[in-house]
């Protein structure tokens, strides 16, 4: 299989934006709502073009969240739209007992997750909120990993029935699926086939996935690249078809590594195919002001590390 | 059967619920048992037999923790069999102390943690809106709950969106928990909070059956104002022992205690 090859480069919350531009059109239940970020979160397409489906809240998540909830049983489908910040960890309890227990159909749509926030520091960017979200019984947690699958994500959410978590993020990055996919809610996405090891990546960390293997490639390492943008309900089955191929695997994730993608599929291993794992990620610390790309750096979300932690785990397979 | 009658037997099944189960909130219930009696008597739009009727009217128990009346004021109005109710907080059972919707037609939503029945109640009336529809949406909240800073987003946005469908009944029995609410954290001037946020108000006997009635019967209240009904109520009224006793926020009657407020519930004549 030949290895993607980026169109151009966009940020996924432009996607979020364009998807939800489109749901206004063909769906007249979707209802979108936002905490005063109807800018940041790029629904003001959406919000122009139906001023009567659109809610302003204010600066009140808690609010947004139980409005939300009760727009579904009102037969709506509503799309809140914040930073995922504020759209877990401040509105934990609201999504708790008022969306999930209560299986409401909501759309919790999350944009500046992670490191690549940049700038406005640590207090803004969530490493957690997948742990956060997936811990949630009912909850379906999606990451897409560029533009194009988070406009096809946000298309496909609204087809489906029950919560959604839908994380994006802020910079523009690699847009390389195919604009034309269609997003498959729980089923993985192979990317390029490998036997000698399993890369499974999530979000932003999915193109720098990609650019490792052509890395390991010449260095003569075959690696299979699978974006998992499915967090919950993931894809066990590509997942252990994967490793029962390739012996070892190395995860990728813009996010803590207690409670994010590494984790889940941590407990699939354990449970179901024991192999050598490693795993790139935020190891337990809170992130900090600076430059998106230099943070990735500093905490090694970075395509230099995925090679490393290859090289690392196919030396323990080795020795397995 | 008239609210008076309703009423009565929403206490008394809550009493053998709460007994039975060994479960907490007794005072919590009776003071909300006529409030209940007269919404499902008099007031909402529903359908037992088609709990799911789209233009039904809504309606929200914030104060979760009162679930056993709800289960009872629904069992009455044969949304399900009464018989049901004594599987109150016993293994398997759908009723949970705190009240729960799954399994239980006519519960619109689970609640329990505090502060949160307002705003989705505040979803369901701008969905009605949306639809130009005419359901109206009812939300009971406690005193206490009124501590929890979301309520008043709520208030806010609703105020701000005109939501004239969307009453609030406040169960004033001015004491939370463990403490009187002045002790705690003091609500007063309560109305005039409201009425700043730009909401209607009216301050009704939570007792009075016929203020009751004639209170909620003209919704809105108000036009283009979302209303309050504050309603003074006593916790545990119906039962001289344990009205106005926080105590019974927690404790569930036992043995004589039982025989005594079912005895007092009998003989009850409410105003």
């Amino acid at each position: 299989m030949k290895t993607p090859t980026p169109l151009d480069h966009k940020d996924t919350r432009s996607g979020f934006g364009a998807g939800l531009l489109e749901l206004g059109k063909s769906n007249p239940n979707v209802v979108a709502l936002t905490a005063d970020l109807a800018g940041s979160l790029k629904m003001t397409d959406f919000q122009k073009a139906f001023p009567d489906r659109f809610f302003q809240v204010g600066v009140a998540e808690a609010n947004m969240m139980g409005i939300a909830a009760g727009l579904t049983i009102g037969g709506k489908i509503p799309f809140t739209g914040t930073f995922a910040n504020f759209s877990t960890g401040r509105v934990y309890d609201q999504i708790r007992q008022s969306i999930a227990y209560s299986n409401k159909n909501v759309k919790i749509c999350a944009s500046h997750a992670g490191l690549t926030l940049g700038e406005d520091g640590a207090t803004h960017q969530i490493l957690e909120d997948l742990g956060l979200m997936k811990m949630l019984p009912n909850m379906t947690v999606i990451s897409p990993c560029d533009y194009n699958q988070t406009k096809a994500a946000t298309l496909a959410i609204a087809e489906f029935k029950g919560p959604v978590y839908l994380r994006f993020g802020r910079p523009s990055v690699p847009n390389f699926t195919s604009p034309d996919s269609k997003f498959t809610i729980g089923k993985a996405d192979i990317l390029c086939e490998g036997k000698d090891v399993s890369i499974f990546a999530t979000g932003h960390l999915v193109w720098k996935a990609i650019e490792a293997a052509d890395v390991l490639e010449k260095a003569g390492i075959n690696a299979e690249v699978i974006n998992i943008h499915t967090i919950k309900p993931i894809d066990k089955e590509a997942i252990l078809t994967s490793i029962r191929k390739t012996g070892c695997a190395v995860t990728a994730e813009e996010h803590q590594l207690n409670g994010g993608l590494g984790d889940t599929i941590a407990q699939i291993m354990s449970r179901y195919f024991p192999t050598p794992l490693e795993m790139v990620g935020v190891e337990d610390t809170f992130g900090e002001s600076g430059k998106p790309e230099e943070l990735m750096e500093k905490y090694g979300l970075t395509v230099e590390n995925i090679v490393k932690k290859v090289w690392k785990v196919i030396e323990r397979k080795g020795k397995s | 059967m008239t609210a008076l009658e309703l009423a009565k037997r929403i206490r008394i099944h809550a009493v053998k619920m709460t007994a039975h189960g060994k479960s907490s909130h007794v005072g919590s219930v009776l003071s909300i048992a006529d409030i209940l009696a007269v919404l499902y008597n008099d007031i909402l739009r529903v359908k037992p037999a088609q709990p799911d009727w789209k233009d039904r009217d809504r309606f929200i128990l914030s104060k979760g923790h009162a679930g056993a009346g709800v289960y009872a004021v629904l069992a009455e109005k044969e949304f399900f069999p009464t018989e049901i109710l004594n599987t109150h907080c016993q293994n398997g059972s759908s009723f949970s102390g705190h009240i729960s919707h799954l399994g239980i037609p006519g519960v619109e939503l689970s609640t329990g943690s505090l502060g949160h029945g307002l705003s989705v109640g505040v979803g369901l009336a701008l969905a009605a809106k949306m639809d130009k529809k005419d359901y109206r949406t009812f939300v009971v909240m406690s005193d206490g709950e009124c501590d929890e800073g979301s309520n008043w987003e709520a208030i806010l946005f609703s105020s701000h969106h005109k939501l004239d469908n969307l009453i609030a009944i406040i169960d004033y029995n001015k004491i939370q928990s463990i403490a009187p609410v002045k002790d705690t954290i003091g609500l007063e001037p309560f109305a005039d909070k409201f009425i700043s946020f730009g909401w209607n108000v009216s301050t009704v006997d939570g007792h009075n059956i016929d203020d009751l009635k004639h209170t909620l019967s003209a919704v809105p209240l108000c036009k283009n104002k979302p209303s309050v009904i504050i309603a003074n109520t006593i916790k545990g009224k119906g039962i001289s022992f344990m009205e106005n006793k926080v105590l019974w926020h927690y404790r569930s009657p036992q043995g004589e205690e039982l025989e005594r407020a079912l005895k007092e519930l009998e003989t009850l004549h409410t105003k």
